[in-house]
């Protein structure tokens, strides 16, 4: 087991390394810089604030210089935010993106295994169908849709909750961006443990324990659901990673001060370092959450065997 | 019976194949029915709709803006700058439609070019091209494409592009597994015993044989890359004014809901809508094409 960990682990640094450098040149290949402002700068200004930065280096020097900072967990500092550390804006920012998107990932993994189980053992009956256009519905209304819908009329209409804005993370705050993050999650869920359930219920070891005389109750917890979830568990690895590194949609809308917006708006003003390290978060939450999955997978399934 | 008809029956009972089967299955099916009429309807509204709409998509009318739906001729009322929203929708549903398509067009052909080659060669080759998969994942999606479109300016073709290059990734590990099972298969060892080059296997065999999975997954992606798209636009980074898309629709629409709420829930009933019709299609489809798969 914890040979596998780590095996995985050393497996995932080439990959982080790969991400990072395709990044990195990608980033560099596209025109404009950080300096570049409306306003042009003297030619001395200009090489003076390159020199400062260090990019006045050659491209692979500063590569090197990069990753030997990467190395030592030093993201550099924010070429746009004076006196900021890249990792500064993530201490800052980066609560707020995980707290909303634990929640909404805990409230719809709730939720959904709940409605999918109920659908499965209903299948085809009302609650079943019920259930499904629900699903179908959660996948097709878009959270661009959703959020200035629910804003629209439990906000400025009916005035239940704020418009926007975090308040330090006010559970009122949190009510309508976290239920726009977790609808299509649990349309998402509820399908998966419908499915993984219809499955499992029509196999033998079920017909098994039905047959030694437990009660449905425990046949569904104990025996199918930890069958069923298998499914949903790889798919929750790199979906928890999307949720935890901030919806910019959401954040966009309800003005949240989440990580989200620093990819598009450090992307397009070329502040290089935020966006690596922007980059080098959400690929390093991939990986790991994937081999997180994997491990979870393997402790509800005697059968995977981690090789 | 002679020789003939026997031979007679054969070629009758042959002529029931998998398709066939497929496209019953699929014409019994009420949801997937329905969503192919609602797709058609929306099809041609999208083709038609604007050469019939009695405005100009683009046609600025000072003296009636913000207008709600049915004044004044506006049968979905006007936006901001005067402009009928009707005329603009049926654009704008026509530009979505058209990136839908041809974004994954281009992720068909790269995706299922990639995971074929991969799973049919196999081996080092194969590793080194599911790698490059796992890294491009790893990648933030928003991120790889604002870098496209700094770095060779925003037009339509490019978010095309952009949206098909990304959506490959999941296409391409299908078909490799699809592949990596299909290779085993007699008939292709007997079409490598019969002395055809590899890509010759390739594009025969192998890539006729992938259709069901990928059919299925191209009517899923249609929809995804729609949302994409609408998503660039939503974050200003997709169609430009005066061109409109859903997704530009929806984000006027959700900056003016205050003043005219219309403007944002008449595109959000088409966006749902198409996105519903291709749903339906696809959710059909898989049905239809894996029987053992409901």
């Amino acid at each position: 087991m914890l040979r596998y960990i780590g095996r995985r682990l050393l497996i995932a640094v080439p990959t982080l390394f790969l991400v990072v450098t395709l990044a990195f040149f990608m980033m560099r290949a596209a025109p404009g810089g950080p300096f570049d402002l409306d306003r042009k700068l003297s030619p001395e200004i200009e090489r003076n604030i390159e020199a400062k930065y260090g990019m006045n280096k050659p491209l692979l020097a500063q590569y090197g210089d990069y990753l030997a900072g990467v190395a030592r967990g030093d993201l550099g500092p924010s070429l746009k935010y004076k006196d900021k550390s890249v990792l500064d804006i993530l201490k800052e920012n980066y609560p707020v993106s995980l707290r909303l998107g634990l929640t909404a990932i805990l409230l719809a993994a709730a939720i959904g295994i709940s409605l999918g189980v109920i659908a499965a053992l209903r299948q085809n009956r009302l609650a079943d169908n019920g259930v499904m256009a629900l699903a179908i519905l959660g996948v097709c209304v878009p959270t661009f849709v959703t959020a200035p819908l629910l804003v629209l009329v439990f906000a400025s209409r009916l005035g239940w909750f704020p418009i926007a804005g975090w308040d330090k993370g006010a559970v009122a705050n949190m009510v309508l961006p976290v239920v726009v993050l977790a609808l299509p999650q649990i349309a998402i869920i509820s399908r998966l443990t419908r499915a993984g359930m219809i499955e499992v219920l029509a196999s033998n070891y079920v017909r098994t324990a039905r047959a030694k005389g437990l009660g449905e109750g425990r046949i569904v917890v104990r025996h199918a659901l930890r069958a069923a979830l298998l499914p949903l568990v790889s798919y929750l690895g790199p979906a928890c990673a999307g949720l935890i590194t901030g919806s910019l949609v959401v954040e966009r809308i309800f003005n949240l001060p989440g990580l989200g917006k620093f990819f598009v708006i450090s992307a397009l003003q070329r502040d290089y370092t935020v966006v690596m390290g922007m980059v080098i978060v959400y690929a390093a939450l991939i990986l790991v959450l994937n081999l997180v999955a994997d491990l979870i997978v393997a402790a509800l399934d005697p059968r995977v065997r981690l090789s | 019976m002679t020789r003939a008809e026997t031979l007679q029956r054969a070629t009758a009972l042959a002529g029931r194949s998998l398709w066939d089967d497929a496209r019953r299955r699929l014409l019994r099916n009420r949801a997937a029915v329905a969503g192919m009429a609602l797709l058609a309807l929306l099809v041609a509204a999208a083709l038609l709709g604007p050469a019939l709409a009695p405005y100009a998509y683009d046609q600025v009318n000072k003296a009636d803006v913000w207008l709600p739906p049915l004044a004044h001729g506006h049968l979905l009322g006007t936006d901001a700058l005067g402009r009928d929203l009707l005329a603009r929708l049926l654009v704008g549903l026509r530009v979505s439609l058209a990136i839908g398509l041809v974004a994954t067009v281009v992720s068909l052909v790269i995706g299922v070019a990639w995971g074929a080659t991969a799973g049919f060669v196999g081996g080092r080759l194969d590793e080194a091209m599911m790698r490059v998969v796992d890294v491009l994942y790893a990648l933030p999606f928003i991120f790889f494409v604002i870098l496209l479109m700094v770095t060779f300016g925003s037009n339509i073709v490019l978010i095309f592009v952009a949206i098909g290059a990304v959506e490959w990734l999941t296409m391409s590990r299908i078909v490799r597994g699809q592949t990596l099972t299909l290779k085993q298969k007699e008939f292709i060892e007997a079409a490598r015993a019969a002395g055809l080059s590899r890509p010759a296997i390739v594009a025969r065999h192998i890539v006729p044989n992938l259709l069901g999975p990928v059919v299925v997954y191209v009517t899923l992606t249609i929809p995804a890359v729609i949302l994409a798209e609408s998503f660039l636009s939503f974050l200003g980074l997709g169609v430009q004014p005066p061109m409109a898309s859903l997704g530009t629709l929806i984000a006027t629409g959700a900056s003016d809901m205050e003043l005219a709420p219309w403007l944002l829930i008449f595109p959000s009933l088409v966006m749902v809508a198409t996105l519903m019709s291709f749903n339906f299609i696809g959710d059909g489809l898989r049905d239809a094409l894996d029987p053992k798969d409901r």
